[in-house]
C-alpha cells in the first residue's frame, strides 16, 4: 500500500503543472480542462444555432416569402433544434457536470478520465459532420428535428445517411459521457459524503446520466430505423409493409420525452444551489428536492405519447397519457414551492445568478404552465403543431435550461477564472435578455391560439404584427448574448481578483478551494462535516 | 480519519488514443454515411473511408488497453479504479439492453398494435377496408399488406441449436471464470477456448441460416416488417456475439500470455458480463422472434 501510494505521489508532481499549447487541450485527461471544452464548445454552438435562428426570425419578419427559399427555411429550423438541443444545452450541463461534480463531491477528477477526453472529441466530429450536409447536394436535414417518418425516410434529402451517423457517434459521446458521471458520483466520493449530502446539482447530474444512459441507445435504434427504411428498403415506418409511421413517433419520443427532462434536470440543481446562497438560507425542503427529481425522471419514462394525442390513439391511451403528464407537474410544484420558500424572509441580494435564478422561477414556470394547457388531450387537438407548442417549449428551454446554464456560468465564474465578472455588464446582460426573451416568445402563445403552424416560412396576413414583434424581440435576443460573450472573454482575461468565496452564502466543497481552483481538485481525500 | 489520508487518488496520464478514437469516429461516420449513399453506385470511396475508420478503432483499442495493461501491471490502479472500471462496463451493457429494448419494442408494437390495426381492428375499421381489404393480421406476416409474400424462420433447427450453443457457452465460460478464480489454469484455458469454439459455431450456423433464408426461403431484409425486425434484431445480435467472440479470444490470447490473476482480471470479468449479456438477449430473441 505504501510502496503503492508513494509511486502515486510521484506520479502526481509529474504531472502536476500545466501542459502548455494546443496539445494540452486536445490530450487533456483533466476535468477542468474538459469541462471548459465542453462549455466553449456548446457557447460556439449557441451562436451558430442562434444564427439558424436568426435566418428563422428573418424570414418571418414579414408574410410571405423574402430572403430564403422554403426547402432551405426547412434546413434552419431543423438544425437549429438539433444545434441548440444536441449542440448547445446537452453539451454545456456536460460541461458544468465536468468542472463541478470532481469539486463537489471531493474527488480528484472524474472516475474514467481518458474516456471524458475521448467523449468531448467526438462531438467537434459530429457536429462537423451535421453542418457540412448542409452544404451538400439536395442540402441537409429538413425534416424538422425530431425527423419523423415519412419526411426522414420516403422525403428527405441523400444526406440523411450522414445525418444518422452523425447521431449515432453524438449518442455514443452521450452515453460514455453519462456512464463517467453516474461512475464519478457513486464511486468516487470522499469518505462521509453520503448520498443525502451531496449537492442536488449533482443528484440531479446523478438521475440526468441514468435517464442519458438509458434513452441514448433508443435514439440510436430509431435512426438505425429511418436509415434502413430509407437505404435498405425496410417498412419500420411504411404501412405497405405492415410497419407504421406512428411506430416511428412512439420510438422516438420514448427517446424524446427523457431527453426534455435531460435538458432541464441539471436547471433544477442548478437553481437549488444558487437560490439559497443570495437568500443566504439553507434550501428549503432538501430531501423533497431529491425525491421530486427521481419521481420526475421515473414518469418520465410514462409520458411519451402526450407528444402524440393527435394520431389517433385509442381514448384509453390518451387519457393514461394526460393524466401521467399532469402527475409530473406535482414534484415540479414542490421544487418551485421550495425554491421560492428558501427566498421567504431571507435576506435577498440581486446579483447577476441570482437575477436569473429568479428569472428561471417565474419563466420557467409559465413553460410550465402552457405545458399543462397542452397536456389537456382535448385542447390538445388545437394547439398540436400550433406556434402555441414553439412558445411552450422556447420558454422551458431557453427561459428554462439556458438561463440557468448562463446562472451557472455567472455563479462559478470566479471559482473557474480566479476573477469576478463584471457586475454591470452582468446585469445589462440579464435585463436585456430577459426583455428581449419575453418579447420573442411571449406573442407566440396568441399566435398558436390563433391558428398559426409551426415550420413554415410563410403564413397567413393576421399573424403579420405578431410575427414582426416576434421578430424584433428575437434579434433583440441574439444581440444581447454578444454582451455575455464580452463578459465571459473579460472575465476570463482579467477583472478583480476572486477570493476563495465570492458569495457570503454559499455552500459546497467547491468554495472552500482557492479560486482558481488548482488543476487537480482534491489529490486527497477532503474532510466533510 | 489520518487513515483516510494514505488512500491517495489516481489520475492516468494524458493520452492520445482518445483523439484517435475521435478520428477514427469522424472516419467511420463519414464513411458509413458516404457508403450507404453509394448503394448502386461505381464509387468507393464511402467504403474505404469506412475501412480507414475500423482500422483506426482497432488500433486504437489495442493501444490503449495496452497502455491500460501496462499501468495495471506497474500496480499504478487502486481498487477503486478497478471498481470505477466494473461499474463502467455494467452501465455500458446497461446502454446495450436499451438499444435491443427499442427494437424488440418494435417488434411488439407491430405485432400487437400495427398489424392488427392496418386488419382493421380498434377503431380502424375503415382503414383495413379502404387500403387493403384483401390484408390478413397475422404473425408471422408472411404477406405484407401491398402484396410481398415471403417464408416465417422455424424455431427448430439451426435456431434451435445455436440456443444450446450459446447457452452452453455461458456455462464453460463460467466455469473457465471460476478457474481463474481458484488459479487452475488448465480449467480456464481449456473452458475459455471451448467457449470461443462455440461463439465461432454459432456465427456460423448463424450464416448458414441468413444464407438458407435469402436462398430459399424469400426472407431477406426488405421482406415487409416480419423480415425487418427478424433481421434486425438477429443482425445486430449476431454483430454483438462476434464482437464478444472476438474480445473472448483476446481473453484466451492474454490468458495463454500469462495474463489475470485470480484477484485481478477485470478485462476477463467484462468479457464474460458481455458474454452472458450477449446469451440473454439471445433467448429474447428466441423466444419473441422464432417460437411465438
Amino acid at each position: 500500500m505504501n510502496t503503492a501510494s508513494a509511486t502515486q505521489d510521484e506520479h502526481e508532481i509529474e504531472h502536476d503543472h500545466k501542459p502548455k499549447g494546443l496539445m494540452r487541450w486536445v490530450l487533456t485527461t483533466n476535468h477542468k480542462d474538459i469541462g471548459s471544452l465542453y462549455l466553449m464548445f456548446s457557447f460556439l454552438m449557441f451562436l451558430v444555432g442562434g444564427a439558424m435562428a436568426m435566418v428563422i426570425r428573418a424570414e418571418l419578419y414579414q408574410p410571405g416569402l423574402q430572403i430564403v427559399e422554403p426547402n432551405f427555411f426547412n434546413q434552419m429550423t431543423t438544425v437549429h433544434g438539433l444545434i441548440m438541443v444536441f449542440g448547445a444545452v446537452m453539451p454545456a450541463f456536460t460541461g458544468l457536470a465536468n468542472w463541478l461534480i470532481p469539486m463537489m463531491i471531493g474527488a480528484p477528477d472524474m472516475a474514467l478520465p481518458r474516456m471524458n477526453n475521448w467523449s468531448f472529441w467526438i462531438l467537434p466530429m459530429a457536429f462537423s459532420i451535421l453542418l457540412a450536409s448542409l452544404f451538400m447536394e439536395g442540402g441537409g436535414p429538413n425534416f424538422g428535428w425530431t425527423f419523423y417518418a415519412p419526411l426522414s425516410t420516403t422525403y428527405s434529402p441523400d444526406s440523411t445517411a450522414l445525418f444518422v451517423f452523425a447521431v449515432h457517434i453524438m449518442g455514443i459521446s452521450s452515453i460514455l459521457g453519462a456512464i463517467n458521471v453516474v461512475v464519478t458520483i457513486v464511486n468516487m466520493r470522499a469518505p462521509g459524503m453520503t448520498y443525502m449530502k451531496m449537492p442536488l446539482f449533482v443528484w440531479t447530474w446523478l438521475i440526468t446520466a441514468f435517464l442519458l444512459i438509458a434513452v441514448m441507445p433508443v435514439l440510436a435504434a430509431t435512426v438505425t430505423m429511418v436509415l434502413t427504411d430509407k437505404y435498405f428498403g425496410t417498412s419500420f415506418f411504411a404501412a405497405a409493409g405492415g410497419g407504421d409511421p406512428v411506430l416511428f413517433q412512439h420510438i422516438f419520443w420514448f427517446f424524446g420525452h427523457p431527453e426534455v427532462y435531460i435538458m432541464i434536470l441539471p436547471s433544477f440543481g442548478i437553481i437549488s444551489a444558487i437560490i439559497p446562497a443570495f437568500s443566504r438560507k439553507k434550501l428549503f425542503g432538501y430531501s423533497s428536492m431529491v425525491y421530486a427529481t427521481a419521481s420526475i425522471a421515473l414518469l418520465s419514462f410514462l409520458v411519451w405519447a402526450h407528444h402524440m394525442f393527435t394520431t389517433g390513439m385509442p381514448v384509453a391511451a390518451e387519457l393514461f397519457f394526460m393524466y401521467c403528464t399532469m402527475l409530473i407537474s406535482v414534484p415540479t410544484g414542490v421544487k418551485v414551492f421550495n425554491w421560492v420558500a428558501t427566498m421567504w424572509r431571507g435576506s435577498l441580494t440581486f446579483e447577476t445568478p441570482m437575477l436569473f435564478a429568479i428569472a428561471f422561477i417565474v419563466l420557467f414556470t409559465i413553460g410550465g404552465f402552457s405545458g399543462l394547457m397542452l397536456a389537456i388531450t382535448p385542447v390538445d387537438f388545437q394547439y398540436h403543431d400550433t406556434y402555441f407548442v414553439v412558445a411552450h417549449f422556447h420558454y422551458v428551454l431557453v427561459t428554462g435550461a439556458i438561463f440557468s446554464i448562463m446562472a451557472a456560468c455567472y455563479y462559478w465564474l470566479p471559482k473557474w477564472t480566479g476573477h469576478m465578472y463584471d457586475e454591470r455588464l452582468g446585469k445589462m446582460h440579464f435585463w436585456a435578455s430577459v426583455i428581449s426573451v419575453n418579447v420573442l416568445f411571449f406573442p407566440m402563445h396568441f399566435l398558436g391560439l390563433a391558428g398559426m403552424p409551426r415550420r413554415v416560412p410563410d403564413y397567413a396576413l393576421q399573424f403579420a404584427d405578431f410575427n414582426q414583434l416576434v421578430s424584433i424581440g428575437g434579434f433583440a435576443f441574439g444581440l444581447s448574448q454578444l454582451i455575455f460573450l464580452v463578459v465571459l472573454i473579460k472575465c476570463a482575461r482579467g477583472g478583480k481578483k476572486a477570493p476563495a468565496k465570492p458569495w457570503e452564502g454559499s455552500e459546497g466543497l467547491e468554495w472552500n478551494m482557492p479560486s482558481p481552483a488548482p488543476y487537480h481538485s482534491h489529490t486527497t481525500p477532503p474532510e466533510i462535516k | 480519519m489520518a487513515q483516510q489520508q494514505t488512500t491517495n487518488y489516481y489520475v492516468p496520464a494524458q493520452s492520445y488514443w482518445p483523439i484517435v478514437g475521435a478520428i477514427g469516429l469522424l472516419f467511420i461516420a463519414i464513411g458509413a454515411g458516404t457508403t450507404v449513399q453509394q448503394i448502386g453506385s461505381e464509387a468507393s470511396s464511402g467504403s474505404w473511408m469506412l475501412t480507414i475508420g475500423i482500422v483506426i478503432i482497432i488500433a486504437m483499442m489495442f493501444g490503449w488497453f495496452n497502455d491500460v495493461i501496462v499501468e495495471s501491471d506497474k500496480g499504478l490502479y487502486s481498487a477503486q479504479m478497478d471498481r470505477s472500471f466494473r461499474q463502467g462496463m455494467s452501465w455500458f451493457i446497461f446502454s446495450e439492453v436499451m438499444f435491443f429494448a427499442a427494437f424488440f419494442g418494435a417488434l411488439f408494437y407491430v405485432r400487437t398494435i400495427a398489424i392488427p390495426w392496418l386488419g382493421g381492428a380498434s377503431n380502424n375499421v375503415m382503414t383495413g377496408q379502404i387500403l387493403w381489404p384483401d390484408f390478413e393480421a397475422v404473425w408471422p406476416l408472411v404477406t405484407t399488406p401491398a402484396g410481398d409474400t415471403t417464408t416465417a424462420m422455424g424455431w427448430q433447427g439451426l435456431p434451435l441449436a445455436n440456443t444450446i450453443i450459446l447457452l452452453t457457452s455461458s456455462i464453460t465460460l463460467h466455469i473457465a471464470h471460476k478457474g481463474l478464480e481458484e488459479n487452475n489454469r488448465k480449467k480456464l484455458t481449456a473452458l475459455l477456448a471451448i467457449t470461443v469454439l462455440l461463439g465461432v459455431a454459432f456465427l456460423v450456423l448463424q450464416a448458414e441460416e441468413y444464407v438458407e433464408a435469402y436462398r430459399h426461403m424469400g426472407l431477406t431484409l426488405s421482406a415487409g416488417v416480419y423480415g425487418n425486425t427478424f433481421f434486425l434484431l438477429t443482425g445486430f445480435h449476431g454483430m454483438h456475439v462476434t464482437i464478444g467472440t472476438i474480445m473472448l479470444f483476446v481473453m484466451l490470447w492474454r490468458v495463454l500470455k500469462g495474463h489475470f490473476t485470480p484477484e485481478r482480471h477485470f478485462a476477463f470479468q467484462a468479457t464474460s458480463w458481455y458474454w452472458h449479456f450477449v446469451d440473454v438477449v439471445w433467448l429474447g430473441l428466441f423466444f419473441f422472434v422464432y417460437i411465438l
